[in-house]
């Protein structure tokens, strides 16, 4: 079948298979910052948002996709320029293996545009999906508070 | 003989620079093994067994040879060399037990056939279509029947060999003992004899095994591999298909330590050698929680006897090790239980260390951040905190009392080595009294324990644990590193290293060095690492190695390279080399001239004395400095269910000087979320036909966001002077103390003393029922 997705601001009319997952999609259209970890919807390491809302890739029907739009990892840094999320990141040192990272750069985006000014508990709460098996958490919780704090002072 | 950098001498060492792959990994850039694809790449599954021990008595795969099927191979197929999967150093301490494919499955999981097909629907179409006959054989599923007397023998291929007992189930045997330890627990005040137990731990790395291999255009084997030891897995390879290769580790999504290993790498050389076609496997979560490696579960049976003023006099540590259906790392995981403990109370007058480690039907166990002192220090640390409370001594007082101190020794380091004997080592840093005082100042330790620990009105208790730890750094006398630098004519340097970052930062801290020697900055070195074609050997990533021997040999090259700029330039400038030297990318003379190193070596190119200045240089360490750990946990447990929160968890560690703080602190940070995720969560349960049925994410858990309560680290002001710029390795301590540290405190809060780890809430709520109804 046919479906038309917004990928990261580019129109795609696409041939897939039934059943094809948009992981699968994703990927195949070289968009490999969307990493499969876990096939479980588990682990969050294929979030990519949808219509602005942080969803597992893993297990959403890429036909279900059709007519509305994506944004994956590649999506956030503009022509090369790192997002306040990404800088952080690297700044805290909260990527080790980074093969979490994408998924959590798109999720702390979604909860930074819901919630500008977000503290320990919510970052926790709103990424507790998100699993890291290198960091413990810590500088990823500290990255995300640092990133929220450059951004409202943009 | 110790002495403390200052900051201010240091320019690039000891800051928190970021993570040279840090920008493409954060903007998800297709960096891993499963990110390349390749033209015409076939794509490989495995056919698993169902059975935990069978012969395969027929497999047919004429059925599955469906419409795009290239070719399905099984035991007939590949190459009959019997080989390990550990990527060790050579000649290789683990027993050569393991086939490729063999006519006999040892464990649910085990590989029956490799089935490479046009596309993954395809392949597990034809996999359903083989058939395969079973005559099924017991099964020991409980290591601790492994060795009875009716146990079904899990290795009886003529062909194994470097196994210590494989008829009776044993693939390695250790004893040793330095004094009389039944004498001297005789005339002690106090003993303890209790057994300990930990659990099989998944490595549960977030990038599953995979591997790519191809011919490159001029006929060279190629393979890409998701691999902590590329060097070793060249060698490996080469044995099993006598073939030579050139292996690439890409950036790799986590390993500690399961990825010292061949997992897919047979798999897909064997169908590239077949086809003449690439080929890419990449595990599922589900083959990679079943059929890779875990921790090598252990008990042990600990005695310990002291004295009523707290000197320790005896330790016995005798245990007993599961390796699952093949030895890999057996002998030397067991023995690091001992050789990385043992040696932190060196003061007892005699001490015995010793056990089996057996075959049984279960995934095999490997390697695993820790490497056996995890399993060690629980039963250890457990049981001189179990000692402490007897005489009534304060556990942090009881430990340092008896512990090790800069300037001494214990005779273990010469006895217990990886897997033979050890070298003899004077300590030369060790800062575990800064580590045990002023932690327990930052923790409020003497306060906190002041506090009742139980709350019967709203059925919460809190308790204080603290543990102990070292590590070593290295393998002596075997782990070797080479580092290469070469200089461009732009000021640049490419710093070309055999480690292996899976990570950790090594890439970073590696550039760190270089930059430091070299007065130059982590942008001007461009860092290409873990290339058996291109670059240099190295071990690999292990036995906390990397900072200590690779960054030894970067420093060691870039000193040569430093000597090579200075007799270059001394020759330009026709002034000795006393009367230059270097400072921000260039070099200056005493009479006030300079030249930029992007100048120089464009003279060197062109102009002048041409030559392309480039040097290479290995380190292999004479010793093994441990770092030492003290930690320091709070717990909150609800009585009610049982469930078990780490409110606080304090690091206080001894790595010598930190090459990048921020990445160091992450190192802490990370193996103690492994270790929280090891006592409390993380559990494998199998059915009774030896299927792990705790096969993925959603079943098996690890700590999530919110399990985990505050974690911090501190470092001490150390300076280890055989490490490059006084650094000690870090990586793998972290996770020996949380284990006992939450066991302790459970006790310190209930007086109720869990000895398996992983605790679980359900086993912990009974015991609190018993005691407290």
């Amino acid at each position: 079948m046919k479906v038309n997705i917004k990928i990261n601001d580019r129109n795609y009319s696409i041939e897939i298979e039934p059943g094809e997952m948009l992981l699968e999609t994703l990927r195949k259209l070289g968009y490999k910052g969307v990493k499969h970890a876990c096939s479980t919807a588990s682990c969050g390491a294929c979030t990519v948002q949808i219509d602005g809302k942080p969803v597992l890739s893993c297990s959403t029907f890429t036909a279900a996709v059709d007519g509305h739009e994506v944004k994956t990892v590649e999506g956030f840094s503009n022509e090369g320029v790192l997002s306040e999320i990404q800088k952080a990141i690297l700044e805290e040192g909260a990527s080790q293996c980074g093969f979490c990272i994408p998924g959590l750069v798109v999720t702390a985006e979604a909860l930074l545009k819901e919630n500008p000014d977000p503290n320990q508990e919510e970052i926790i709460e709103y990424l507790k999906g998100n699993l890291c098996r290198c960091t413990g958490y810590e500088s990823q919780t500290r990255a995300i508070m640092k990133a929220a704090k450059a951004r409202r002072e943009r | 003989m110790s002495r403390v950098l200052t900051k201010e001498k240091l320019n690039v060492v000891n800051t928190p620079v970021e993570k040279v792959d840090g920008k493409a990994l954060v903007r998800g850039k297709p960096v891993f093994t499963d990110d390349f694809d390749l033209p015409n790449a076939l794509t490989v599954k495995i056919l698993r067994s169902p059975h935990a021990h069978a012969i395969i008595k027929s497999i047919d795969t004429s059925a599955a040879m469906i419409e795009g099927v290239a070719c399905i191979l099984t035991y007939k197929d590949v190459p009959h060399v019997i080989y390990t999967r550990a990527g060790q150093g050579y000649p290789e301490p683990s027993p050569y037990d393991t086939f490729i494919l063999d006519k006999k499955v040892r464990y649910v999981g085990d590989a029956v056939a490799i089935i490479a097909a046009e596309n993954e629907n395809i392949a597990e179409r034809a996999m359903k279509l083989i058939k395969v006959d079973y005559e099924i054989l017991p099964a020991v599923l409980d290591y601790e029947h492994a060795q009875d007397p009716d146990a079904p023998v899990i290795h009886n291929e003529p062909e194994i060999s470097g196994a210590y007992d494989p008829k009776h189930n044993i693939a390695s045997h250790y004893e040793m003992e330095i004094g009389n330890v039944e004498e001297e627990l005789k005339k002690c005040d106090y003993t303890v004899d209790e057994v300990y137990y930990t659990p099989n731990q998944s490595h549960a790395m977030m990038e599953t095994h995979a591997a790519i291999s191809y011919f490159d255009p001029n006929g060279r084997l190629t393979v890409i591999t998701s691999t902590q030891v590329p060097f070793h897995a060249r060698r490996i390879l080469n044995r099993l298909f006598g073939v030579n290769c050139r292996v690439i580790k890409p950036r790799i999504g986590g390993g500690f330590g399961g990825k010292q290993a061949l997992h897919v790498e047979p798999y897909v050389v064997a169908v590239t050698l077949k086809t003449g076609r690439p080929a890419k496997c990449v595990y599922t979560r589900e083959e990679t929680m079943t059929a890779s490696n875990t921790r090598h579960a252990m008990r042990f049976r600990v005695r310990a006897g002291a004295m009523k003023d707290g000197t320790l006099k005896a330790i016995e540590l005798w245990g007993l090790s599961n390796t699952g259906a093949y030895g890999e790392h057996a002998l030397t995981v067991f023995m690091v239980a001992g050789s990385k403990t043992l040696p932190l109370y060196n003061k007892v007058k005699a001490v015995k260390f010793g056990g089996d480690v057996v075959y049984s039907n279960t995934e095999p166990a490997g390697a695993f951040r820790g490497y056996g002192a995890p399993q060690g220090m629980f039963a250890l640390d457990s049981a001189l905190d179990e000692l402490a409370r007897k005489i009534g001594m304060d556990p942090i007082t009881f430990k340092l009392k008896n512990s090790i101190r800069e300037g001494e020794t214990s005779p273990i380091f010469k006895i217990m080595g990886e897997g033979r004997e050890g070298v003899e080592q004077i300590i030369r840093s060790c800062k575990i009294e800064e580590c045990a005082i002023e932690g327990a100042k930052i923790f409020n330790w003497y306060e906190k324990i002041k506090k009742p620990r139980i709350d019967m009105k709203n059925k919460i208790a809190h308790g204080y644990g603290v543990a102990f730890a070292m590590q070593g750094s290295s393998i002596p006398a075997i782990d070797m590193g080479g580092a290469t630098l070469k200089m461009n004519d732009d000021g640049t340097f490419n710093l070309l290293v055999g480690a292996t970052d899976l990570g950790t930062g090594s890439d970073t801290i590696l550039a760190q060095i270089a930059a430091e020697v070299l007065h130059t900055t982590v942008d001007k070195i461009t860092v290409y690492s873990s290339d058996t074609d291109i670059t240099p050997f190295d071990k690999g990533a292990y036995a906390s190695s990397t900072t200590y021997v690779s960054g030894n040999a970067v420093k060691s090259a870039a000193e040569k390279m430093k000597k090579e700029i200075l007799k270059a330039a001394s020759e330009l400038f026709e002034k000795p080399v006393e009367l230059l030297d270097l400072e921000e990318d260039k070099v200056v003379c005493e009479d006030g001239r300079s030249i930029s190193f992007s100048e120089l070596q464009t003279k060197l190119f062109y102009t002048f004395n041409q030559r392309q200045l480039e040097v290479t240089e290995s380190f292999v360490s004479e010793v093994a400095p441990p770092p030492y750990l003290v930690s320091f946990a709070e717990v909150e447990i609800d009585m009610e269910t049982g469930k078990v929160k780490v409110v606080d968890f304090l690091n206080y560690i001894d790595c010598g000087v930190t090459i990048n703080p921020v990445l160091a602190r992450g190192q802490v940070e990370g193996a103690s979320a492994q270790g929280i995720g090891m006592a409390l969560f993380e559990d494998h349960i199998m059915d009774r036909n030896g299927r792990l049925i705790t096969d993925d994410f959603f079943t098996y858990k690890i700590p999530a966001r919110g399990d985990i309560g505050k974690i911090e680290v501190r470092f001490a002001k150390s300076y280890e002077p055989t490490g490059p710029f006084g650094a000690k390795s870090v990586s793998e301590i972290g996770l020996d103390t949380p284990g006992p540290a939450i066991a302790n405190a459970i006790y310190d809060a209930l007086g109720i003393r869990m000895r398996r780890l992983p605790i679980r809430s359900e086993e912990l709520f009974f015991e609190i029922r018993k005691k407290y109804g």
